[in-house]
């Protein structure tokens, strides 16, 4: 059933064709006509609503598909006043925000008690689903189109079969096609023909879906009686086959399934450890102020998005070098107070940002107040991409991907091509040296912890995005982003993306079996195994600099 | 300010240099910070007892249970810093994860409290904690069985702490894991252990812990009496447990543990088997920071997950840093200022509380490198 968009979806849609559609309606004889055998409904019988349903499907009327939908979802109310009918938006609402059926146009609100719901049963359902279906069938929308088939295809019976037919022949989308060739064949199966169920069977097995392998399952089994439900030998073969084909395709696309999350949930360590990777590992600083310098990244996109809220759109992308300032500043003035009196020391370099990180919780407490604060979701980051029936990936998913990737390219571009990155290499790997060749290090420390306190407000932003934005934003992904960096191995940048990339695969690929929280014990246990065998990381510094730490 | 890269900084990562940090207090028997430590301690054992069982209850010198709860709590917490300081300020080994050890020794302690709950728990099933009945388990698990017994919880508090400090350092020393990777991998362990217990078919309460406790050995926790009596055993503890910190940093092993904090390289190299040095001390450590937390749970009457959170251990390194890292009674004078501090500003001014405990990190590792106890000493000097 997820499949199927909710009616408020529908509605959606329907709303969207229609803008164009129909300029400015007024109330035409059409409209009356229409009006009337709806209302109709209010005192019918079930087996008269059918009739009077199919009559308002003949009506051609630009909302019947709303108005049906919603008596589908026993969303058709009238008022108890003067009996006029509404759509409503949720049936569970009190009061019921009310949509006219006519131009499909709010109509304000009514308490539950003043409207009375126009009732439905199985045998009036199925007929109305088939008349939506209908409707639906030559929507312009493709994807309208597509779930009309496959709510169709879950009861098949002579007429539906002949229209899908029927659609076959004018359809020119090939998805669609797709989806209308699999009902098809599925309906088919019922056939007495044995060698059209071989055909549909070959037909079904390029399909990856769950309901389609069911079907298919089914034929092997056996009555009550011991027969086999399927009959011919050659047709249980073929479905047997077609079965392991499904069962093998849809292993294979769960598996990629886990590798993308794998894949996305070691972007967000990337991210959250990169900035951690330059002042930890270039810098040699233990920074605990990191994960609050994130949740600055985070309240930065909340200001940025309450700034602009007429384009939460761009907000987000306008909130990214925003975000880098805020967090890359409050790092300069960390350097330039504290931190630099203190290289050398790292293990007092913790103790001072952790007091630092305390300052900024309560800072943002005190002006944001402790509540979590709602960062709103772009539009063109919900909803997911549709590959296939097994196979579904979330944008937000995608991005953060593609968003870490960028990020870090940025980086290592920074570190390697140009000349504040060369300085930042040489004051790393000796100081002394690069202080005598005429390099500022006081200005490079500055501007390294910069960077790397900048990349994480940038990681900020991402994270407003997956989880809530309070002052304890940070406190929660700090561990995180140290166990990325140590297991990388510190002061290399290539190690923290290979060992975030690993950390959250693992993590995926636990997860299954173990649950979330186990697999974050496991995760953590192996690291610190992991870190037994190679103490200092997957990709240990060499040479002088590596002693120094 | 640079780094200087000299052959002794390269030994040892992340250390200071100067051996001064030591309390040398005027050599053997000089212990005049120790003393005074004692004295104190001495001092509260007596007042206490007066000021609650004497003095009367409309006195304005009366002392109430809830001061005597938060002393036994400061103590506690005073009790935590000191295992921290043994390994850290003489043997150089920064643990991130010491409250979990801390928690443990709870934890253990808790299991007992809860057994003695028996009938009177909301559910009067006499074996099953309440929380067990909640969550529909049949019987005890195995891991509660002896728990009754409060000898074996008593060994059990100093057993699991040991164990895992064991366990844990015996593979971290023998790897060679040093500075900031074993701080990091302790915290992980911590962690690892918060979310654990936050599981509710860990059989440990889940987020919940154990909690409404009723009586130890037969003596109701709720009555001054019991109290009274709970906070001079904890003193006793602190005396105890100081005592043989001090005596252990200034015996031999002490002097070759120090070495090892200086120069680890260097000692390896002169034939002192080091891992095992260090082995010991950190299972010494683990254990008197259960028995701290053993001590802890009866008095203040709860244990839950968020014990094991790393912000804890990471506040118990910070006391040690505030008090005086490397003198041992400064960690127990930090504990208790930082605590006290806490108390006092939440309830006060609740806004400030975190700024002012950040401001107290920022400028004590920036200007009191020695904590307090250095200041006091700076001025002695110079007086």
């Amino acid at each position: 059933m997820k499949r199927l968009p909710t009616g408020g979806q529908w509605l959606t849609m329907l709303l969207l064709a229609l803008v164009g559609v129909v300029p400015g309606r007024a109330q035409s004889p059409k409209d009356a006509a229409f009006l009337s055998t709806l209302g109709e409904l209010r005192e019918a019988s079930y087996s008269d609503k059918a009739t009077i349903a199919e009559r308002l499907g003949q009506s051609g009327h630009p909302s019947v598909r709303a108005v049906l939908t919603a008596l589908l979802d026993s969303r058709l109310y009238y008022r108890n006043s003067d009996q006029k009918i509404f759509i409503v938006k949720s049936a569970d609402a009190d009061p019921l925000s009310l949509i006219d059926p006519l131009s499909l146009k709010s109509a304000g609100s009514a308490a539950a008690s003043d409207m009375t719901q126009i009732g439905t049963n199985n045998g009036l359902r199925s007929v109305l689903r088939m008349t939506v279906a209908h409707y639906s069938l030559s929507s312009p929308d493709a994807s309208v189109r597509t779930d009309a088939v496959r709510e169709m295809s879950r009861s098949l019976d002579e007429p539906a079969v002949a229209l899908l037919r029927q659609r076959l022949g004018v359809e020119t989308n090939s998805g669609v096609r797709k989806e209308i060739a699999t009902a098809l064949a599925l309906a088919a199966l019922e056939g007495p023909d044995g060698k059209a169920r071989l055909d549909a069977i070959a037909t079904l097995k390029s399909s990856v879906d769950q309901d389609v392998r069911n079907r298919l399952a089914l034929l092997l089994g056996k009555n009550g009686d011991g027969s086999f439900v399927e009959s011919d030998e050659n047709v249980r073969k073929a479905a047997a086959g077609a079965v392991a084909t499904i069962d093998h395709w849809r292993t294979f696309y769960s598996g990629f399934e886990t590798l993308f999350f794998g894949l996305s949930l070691g972007s967000v360590l990337v991210l959250i450890a990169v900035g951690l990777a330059i002042t930890f590992g270039v810098m040699g600083v233990i920074n605990m102020a990191h994960g609050e310098l994130m949740m600055l990244g985070a309240y930065t996109t909340y200001v940025v998005q309450s700034a602009m809220p007429d384009h939460i759109g761009i907000s987000i992308v306008v909130a990214i070098p925003a975000a880098f300032i805020v967090a890359g500043l409050v790092g300069v003035l960390m350097e330039r107070t504290i931190i630099r009196f203190l290289y050398g020391r790292p293990l007092e370099t913790l103790l001072a940002t952790f007091g630092v990180s305390l300052i900024l919780q309560q800072t943002v407490r005190s002006i944001f107040s402790a509540n979590n604060r709602s960062v709103v979701t772009p539009d063109w980051m919900s909803g997911s991409l549709r590959l296939n029936d097994a196979l579904d990936i979330t944008w937000n998913r995608l991005y953060i991907i593609i968003f870490t990737m960028i990020v870090f390219s940025l980086i290592l571009l920074v570190l390697k091509r140009t000349r504040i990155g060369l300085d930042i290499r040489a004051v790393s790997q000796n100081r002394a040296m690069a202080r005598a060749m005429g390099i500022r290090t006081q200005w490079v420390d500055a501007m390294t912890f910069g960077l790397g306190s900048g990349v994480a407000g940038v990681a900020g932003v991402a994270l407003s995005q997956l989880t809530n934005v309070g002052p304890n934003l940070g406190q929660s992904y700090i561990i995180d982003s140290f166990m990325v960096v140590v297991f990388g191995g510190v002061g290399n940048l290539w190690g923290s993306l290979i060992g975030g990339m690993s950390m959250g695969m693992v993590n995926e690929l636990l997860e299954p079996y173990a649950g979330a929280v186990l697999a974050k014990i496991f995760v953590l246990i192996a690291l610190i195994l992991f870190i037994q065998a190679r103490p200092r990381g997957l990709f240990p510094q060499k040479g002088r600099a590596a002693e120094d730490r | 300010m640079e780094r200087q890269v000299t052959s002794e900084n390269k030994q040892t990562p992340g250390l200071w240099k100067r051996t001064t940090l030591v309390d040398r207090g005027g050599g053997r028997g000089g212990d005049s910070g120790g003393t005074w430590l004692l004295a104190v301690l001495a001092a509260v054992a007596v007042l206490v007892p007066l000021l609650n069982q004497v003095v009367p209850a409309t006195s304005a010198f009366h002392l109430s249970a809830f001061g005597i709860t938060l002393i036994g709590k400061y103590l506690c917490y005073g009790m935590l810093a000191l295992a921290l300081d043994l390994i850290w300020g003489y043997c150089g080994i920064l643990s991130l994860g010491h409250a979990a050890f801390f928690a443990l020794g709870g934890y253990a302690m808790g299991m007992y409290l809860m057994r003695q709950i028996g009938t009177r728990g909301v559910y009067g099933d006499p074996v099953l904690p309440d929380f067990m009945v909640f969550l529909n388990y049949k019987s005890l698990p195995w891991f509660w069985h002896g728990f009754n017994h409060f000898p074996f919880a008593l060994a059990m508090v100093a057993l699991v702490p040991g164990l895992l400090a064991f366990v844990f350092g015996w593979f971290a020393f023998r790897s060679r894991v040093t500075g900031v990777y074993l701080s990091i991998i302790t915290q992980a362990l911590t962690y690892a252990l918060m979310l654990a217990f936050f599981r509710n078919d860990m059989g440990f309460g889940g987020n919940n812990g154990f909690t409404d406790f009723k009586d130890i050995l037969g003596f109701d926790l709720h009555s001054d009496r019991t109290r009274v009596v709970l906070l001079l055993i904890t003193i006793l503890a602190v005396a105890a447990t100081y005592t043989a910190c001090r005596k252990i940093v200034e015996s031999r092993a002490g002097r070759v543990v120090l070495a090892i904090r200086d120069a680890e390289s260097r000692t390896r190299f002169l034939g002192y088997p080091v891992d095992s040095f260090k082995l010991w001390l950190f299972v010494f450590s683990g254990i008197v920071a259960g028995i701290a937390g053993a001590l802890y749970v009866p008095q203040v009457g709860i244990i839950n997950p968020s014990e094991f959170a790393p912000i804890n251990s990471i506040e118990a390194v910070i006391w040690v840093a505030v008090g005086g890292r490397g003198t041992l009674y400064g960690a127990i004078a930090g504990a208790v200022l930082v605590n006290y501090l806490k108390t006092w500003l939440t309830g006060a001014f609740p806004e400030v509380w975190l700024f002012a405990l950040g401001a107290i990190f920022v400028l004590v590792t920036l200007f009191l490198p020695r904590g307090i106890i250095g200041l006091l000493r700076l001025r002695s000097k110079k007086a």
